[in-house]
């Protein structure tokens, strides 16, 4: 074990599969001399090679159409899209092209690439360095929507993800980048798609969250158990597949549910997990459903701590479900 | 613009010999089964056999010309329009047929509406309908093509209007900074549905933009099948030993509607449409061919006997094969069916059987 952050751990993920598959490239803008503008590409070039690790021109719809064009030929492209919020795009390449391509042609031709992008708030980003738009691809059938809370599962999961035979959208939350720190196994690491990690057990409310959400629940989780609220805390890791029964399981032993996310309410993927949890547990629900979220309104910059969510609004949230 | 066989059919003195006669015969064969085949699918779609059809007829030369220029181990990009790459590399007739009827046979599953073909065996990439979306594609796997140490050239089919596409400056532009094994083969029909070219662009020419991306252009007779062969071939060669891409635009034009969802009368000058049929690209090759002793009335009855009566077959298997089964909608979203993807599978299959306890 090595004690990594978490963009150490990505960087980790991408040697260790390069290494292991001569068929992983490594693209995008500023990813290869510069080794990323986070450097989480820092040292591929040197290691693999301008072949396998290259500059693009500054063109998202490129970026993801070259990769498109390299996973039906059988490599296993790893582009970067330098921010989540520069992603649209490629989004055409992405909803209908490489999510389709399986289904399209019936399964003859396949897509396994993975569109790697820093997401999220917290940097002092503004609007188009902050967005978390997790929504509009989860909303896609075709494309697995992978997002990582720890260094252990930047890499475990990162590595999945380029082994997955389908596209694979992987948001590394930027906020944590550097802040989260944690032991990540050295070597090959695989961590399995569409498993839940239980991050906290206990027995009044179930937390739902995902990327850096999941340790503002932790310390909201650890607030309550000062006011005598053992909070479960639930990281859902994959959107895309969902771990399903680990989120009715919790509930079932919580009866409470706060799903948080720093999106932007409506429509955000909080609804998906309260609709589920509503068709398929309420019976167990002894509060509503509430969710803790970005307002609907554009990612702001001199109020952005206003809008993600904090433990103090978790909390306030877990207090409600409790006195409900 | 380069030309080989003028409108008459006669090749120009000053051009180097002309390919093999079994070439020839081989060129003229493919262009006159398309244009049966065309012929034969549009009348499925006005009797209401099939939902929709989009036709080729005028630019047979174009993709017979520019097709039988690659080699097998060479991947297709195709747009609408040239679905006779896919049979003259080995697609059967019958597949296309089912596809367009959206069969339980059907190789894509009754997945997408008809002219939407797709074969591995043909290196023929199945399309979407969006346009231009896959030029980016044939750079990508050019680019995957040379990191693997493989000299497959990528051909990335567009028409006139994909020009104006976003994807497709991307695609030129990264073609050309890394110099990969692509052929750009832009079919310029003159219209874009119910736009014409001169709406597309100020640019007089598309081939203009090939130097702004730093790559050699051709402007091409595109219903000329020899000089579109010719200058493919030469695209093709300077691909495979290194010497990058090359942008092709082929001047042809779209006898027919753009599909049999319009109605070109409405759009086109009839004057403009009887011009281009003194063009007609089957008809040059025709008198060149007849000058030659190389094709003849007998040949043509035999040929088109021959195509109408495997298109019958296919279409009489097409029209008896079922649909495609329900849990068929499932499958190939992923390698693998998520859990919720069984469930929903689960709740069709019973949506399905509640329907028949109804009659």
């Amino acid at each position: 074990m090595a004690t990594l952050n978490l963009l150490q751990a990505v960087n980790d993920a991408l040697f260790t599969e390069m290494r292991r598959d001569e068929r992983v490239v490594v693209f995008g803008e500023d990813v290869a001399r510069a080794g990323g503008v986070f450097r989480t590409t820092d040292g591929l070039l040197k290691e693999f090679g301008e072949a396998r690790v290259f500059d693009t021109p500054l063109a998202e719809s490129g970026i993801i159409g070259i990769g498109v064009g390299m996973a039906l030929y059988g490599l296993r492209p790893v582009a970067e899209i330098q921010f989540l919020d520069f992603i649209y795009p490629g989004f055409d390449q992405i909803v209908n092209e490489a999510a389709k391509m399986r289904y399209r042609s019936g399964g003859q031709f396949t897509c396994p690439m993975v569109i790697r992008a820093p997401y999220g708030g917290g940097i002092r980003g503004g609007h188009y360095h902050s967005q978390s738009t997790e929504a509009y691809f989860a909303h896609t059938s075709g494309l697995k929507v992978v997002i990582p809370s720890t260094p252990a599962d930047a890499k475990g999961l990162l590595a999945a993800s380029i082994r997955d035979p389908d596209p694979v959208i992987f948001l590394e939350p930027k906020h944590l980048y550097r802040s989260a720190r944690g032991e990540v196994p050295e070597g090959e690491h695989v961590e399995p798609l569409g498993r839940a990690r239980l991050v906290r057990r206990g027995e009044h409310v179930t937390l739902v969250a995902w990327g850096a959400m999941v340790p503002v629940c932790e310390r909201s989780a650890e607030e309550a158990a000062t006011e005598g609220v053992q909070v479960e805390v639930l990281d859902l890791r994959s959107l895309v597949p969902l771990d399903v029964d680990a989120l009715l399981a919790s509930v079932a032993r919580t009866g409470r549910l706060v799903v948080v996310h720093e999106a932007a309410r409506t429509a955000g993927f909080g609804a998906e997990v309260s609709a589920l949890v509503a068709e398929r547990a309420i019976e167990y629900l002894e509060a509503p459903i509430y969710r803790v979220t970005g307002y609907d309104t554009p990612f702001p910059f001199a109020l952005e701590n206003d809008y993600l969510p904090t433990p103090a609004r978790v909390l306030d949230a877990v207090r409600q479900a409790v006195r409900y | 613009m380069v030309r080989v066989l003028d409108e008459r059919g006669e090749l120009d003195p000053a051009s180097p010999p002309a390919p093999p006669d079994s070439e020839l015969r081989y060129f003229y064969l493919w262009m006159l089964t398309v244009r049966t085949i065309d012929g034969r699918m549009m009348h499925l779609q006005r009797q209401g056999r099939i939902a929709f059809y989009g036709p080729i007829t005028g630019q047979e030369a174009t993709v017979v010309g520019s097709v039988a220029a690659l080699g097998p181990q060479d991947w297709v990009f195709p747009a609408l329009r040239e679905y006779p790459a896919a049979l003259m590399r080995g697609m059967p007739l019958s597949h296309l047929v089912h596809q367009c009827y959206g069969t339980a046979l059907d190789v894509v599953r009754g997945r997408q509406m008809p002219c939407h073909y797709s074969s591995p065996a043909a290196h023929y990439v199945a399309m979407s309908s969006c346009i231009g979306t896959q030029v980016p594609h044939a750079v990508g796997a050019a680019m995957a093509a040379r990191i693997r140490g493989e000299d497959t050239v990528a051909m990335a089919y567009m028409g006139d209007g994909a020009t104006s596409e976003p994807d497709v400056h991307a695609a030129l532009n990264f073609a050309g900074v890394y110099r990969a094994p692509v052929v750009l083969f832009c079919q310029n029909n003159g219209w874009a549905i119910t736009v014409p070219v001169e709406r597309q662009t100020a640019a007089s020419r598309l081939v203009e933009r090939a130097e702004a991306y730093g790559m050699p252009g051709v402007r091409v007779d595109g219903n000329d099948v020899l000089a579109v062969h010719r200058v493919t071939l030469q695209a093709v060669e300077r691909a495979r030993s290194g010497g990058g891409p090359t942008f092709i635009e082929a001047v042809t034009y779209r006898m027919l509607g753009h599909t049999t969802s319009d109605d070109p009368s409405r759009y086109r000058d009839p004057a403009e449409v009887e011009a281009w049929r003194g063009r007609d690209p089957l008809l040059r090759m025709r008198r060149f061919l007849e000058a030659r002793g190389l094709w003849g009335d007998e040949e043509e009855a035999a040929l088109l006997a021959r195509v109408q009566a495997a298109l019958n077959a296919a279409i009489e298997a097409a029209e008896a094969a079922p649909r495609p089964p329900l849990e068929s909608l499932f499958d190939d979203v992923y390698a693998e069916p998520t859990p919720e993807l069984e469930r929903q599978l689960a709740e069709a299959r019973g949506a399905g059987s509640r329907e028949g306890a109804h009659g």
